[in-house]
């Protein structure tokens, strides 16, 4: 089922948390909602849900507006941060009470109700836990559990808010790859809050990035992560150094440092953030050198696939940090010293004129 | 599947921490003569104050013997007395239990204007004299009260009469149950409810599957406190009782009267009843706290 939402703005006292939302989530698909704290992707999901109400705007499901329908009309599935299984029941009392919650005309018998919480537990592999409480289960355990649970009502909806928030980093990883085999195999609508990129953009086929109540960009994993279309999903995804720079004569200043051949899309004179992840910065010994940035070499970290150096803007970059990733060979062949002055040289640099963005912006 | 193990594991980590560990250690301990006085100032306090008046009350009690103390306690008048406190108790506990339970509900699951001052409100009863409460009763239903001669016209009984004393200690004892689940509700979030509901549940059916098991032992803890109070209010009940024998006398109301009669025995030997349900409410309390206890840390 579709899920539609339509000029979405909530007010908490004189805090915005949705900013006049309009988004469009088709049938089957499985979206990330993707922002830090704060941003409104949590308050966005639950409005959907019914469990919020918004100041105005509508949402409208499989084509129908259900703005005014009760929580309990939507069929939407929940499944919360911290679980919310009911603590005094077993496992299989919590799957089966959405089923037993249903008026007496449309309520299945317990025998209907029986094979279809062993059925569901099963899919989430955990049918050997029928008769344990909550408690006695892992938190990983219980997340599936609360799935199970969501599932049983066939929701046509699956709205999950951070749903691995509370799980260690290997569980985790663990319930990201499960939860996408899962959907895979059901297929239904399903859209799901967090605040980790990683697991946004390795679990979901398009991701919603939204910032201060309002939607960054909307695209494949692929789309926002290579082509981020404002400096905050680019700094969002992934590390990435900011240098503030001015473009005159087809050049790009920053401070006394020279990149030649930068910009040439920009007026003279105007302002911008340059943005270049670790991997699309080189390191130059030669402070000769005519294009770079210079910077001074604080630490070099040398373990996994790639090294990192660690760098401090010197000059005008002050206070700044830089991170380079470089391949272990080229640092050997760099054979870099703590406080030598180097010069950076990007393959690849992103230039957003900083008058277009509203907030002054750090990375 | 091994998420139990590695999720168990740093809760064993802890199991050190343990109490008596703790106070075996001795690096957090305190000198003995320390220990010793201030142990022993604990005690004697705890016997002066609490164990000698109780000793006193069962021994003055039986003190003519074992058939005064039963004659006092078969007396008509006593009779009525206890019946009376019954009553009260009976009509008392379970309004208080309803709204308690929907003040603690309203307050802790929803958001509203004036909740602040609903919670002031529902503290009422704890800052205001019993007596104060008893009088202002006086004076709206009162003879010379507001409604006083729109009653009489209508020949209802209010003041010295039962359900004048059933009102001062249903305002009494309001706040024992709404005051234990208002914390409670609050800790326990409104999560599982929003599942419930989100799952298809009625307003009616969260409360009666979910919040209730949830708020059981906390809830029964505020009965028997409510409960032990409204047998044993005496000021605000002694001020629209009347004292009328055999009428409008509770078991705390015989007590003073009977004492200031001179009829030390029989006074104490109805003291004595209420000593008793002192005890058995401690027992329950104790025991209410233990299996709440328990709960908690199976969950």
């Amino acid at each position: 089922m579709s899920i539609e939402v339509k000029n979405l703005h909530k007010q908490f006292g004189s805090f915005t948390a949705l900013d006049d939302i309009s988004l469009n989530f088709p049938s089957g698909e499985l979206v990330a909602l993707l922002g830090p704290s704060g941003c409104g992707k949590t308050t966005l999901l639950r409005i959907i849900a019914g469990l919020e109400q918004a100041d105005s705007g509508s949402v409208i499901l499989d084509g129908e507006n259900a703005s005014d329908t009760h929580v309990r009309e939507r069929q939407v599935g929940f499944v919360f941060q911290h679980y919310a299984l009911f603590k005094h029941m077993t496992v299989f009392d919590n799957v089966a009470f959405g089923l037993r919650m249903k008026p007496r005309k449309s309520r299945p018998s317990e025998k209907v109700i029986a094979e279809k919480v062993h059925r569901l537990l099963e899919l989430v592999q955990l049918d050997w836990l029928a008769d344990r409480f909550p408690s006695q289960l892992s938190g990983g355990q219980r997340q599936r559990i609360a799935l199970a649970r969501a599932l049983a009502v066939e929701p046509r909806v699956l709205l999950l808010d951070e749903p691995f928030g509370a799980l260690d980093a290997k569980v985790r990883k663990e319930l990201r790859r499960w939860l996408r085999k899962l959907h895979d195999e059901l297929h239904i609508t399903s859209i799901f809050v967090t605040h980790d990129q990683e697991e946004a953009l390795e679990v979901a086929d398009r991701v919603v990035l939204m910032d201060h109540g309002k939607v960054e960009q909307v695209g494949t994993p692929d789309e926002v992560y290579n082509h981020p279309q404002t400096p905050f999903v680019y700094g969002f995804l992934g590390s990435v150094n900011l240098f503030h720079g001015r473009v005159d004569d087809g050049h790009l200043h920053v401070g006394d440092d020279v990149l030649h051949d930068q910009g040439e899309n920009y007026g003279p004179g105007s302002e911008v953030y340059a943005f270049a992840r670790p991997h699309e910065l080189d390191i130059v010994v030669d402070t000769q050198q005519v294009s770079g940035l210079s910077a001074k070499v604080n630490r070099v970290l040398s373990f996994g696939l790639n090294s990192r150096v660690e760098l401090d803007g010197i000059n005008s970059a002050h206070g700044q940090h830089f991170e380079v990733e470089l391949s272990p060979q080229r640092v050997h062949e760099l054979s870099l010293i703590q406080g030598q002055i180097v010069k950076l040289v990007p393959s690849k640099l992103k230039l957003f004129q900083r008058d277009s963005v509203q907030k002054d912006y750090h990375a | 599947m091994n998420n139990a193990a590695v999720v168990n594991r740093p809760l064993s980590n802890f199991a050190w921490v343990s109490p008596t560990k703790y106070e075996r250690n001795v690096a957090t301990q305190e000198s003995k003569w320390i220990k010793i006085s201030v142990i022993s100032i604990a005690l004697t306090f705890f016997a002066l104050f609490l164990v000698m008046p109780l000793v006193a009350v069962f021994t003055e009690a039986l003190r003519k013997g074992f058939e005064v103390y039963w004659l006092a306690l078969s007396d008509s008048d006593a009779l009525s007395a206890v019946r009376l406190t019954l009553l009260t108790a009976l009509i008392a506990v379970p309004l208080n239990l309803v709204f308690g339970v929907a003040a603690a509900w309203a307050i802790a699951k929803f958001e509203f204007k004036g909740k602040q001052l609903l919670i002031t409100f529902i503290d009422l009863p704890f800052s205001v004299s019993p007596v104060i409460v008893g009088l202002v009763y006086v004076l709206v239903f009162g003879v010379n009260g507001w409604f006083g001669e729109w009653l009489v016209a209508n020949d209802i009984k209010i003041i010295f009469a039962v359900p004048g004393i059933v009102l001062a200690t249903i305002f009494v004892t309001f706040p024992f149950i709404a005051r234990e689940l208002i914390p409670l509700m609050q800790a326990q979030g409104k999560e599982e409810e929003e599942a419930a509901v989100v799952l298809g549940a009625s307003g009616w059916k969260t409360f009666w599957y979910v919040t209730l098991p949830n708020i059981k032992w906390g809830l029964l803890y505020g009965v028997i406190l409510c409960n032990a109070r409204a047998m044993g209010e005496f000021g605000a009940v002694s001020v629209v009782s009347g004292h009328i024998r055999g009428q409008t006398n509770t078991m705390p109301l015989h007590v003073e009267i009977l004492y200031n009669e001179y009829n030390f025995a029989a006074a104490f030997a109805v003291a004595s009843l209420l000593a008793l349900l002192a005890l058995v409410t401690l027992v329950l309390k104790t025991w209410v706290e233990h299996r709440a206890e328990t709960n908690a840390s199976a969950h």
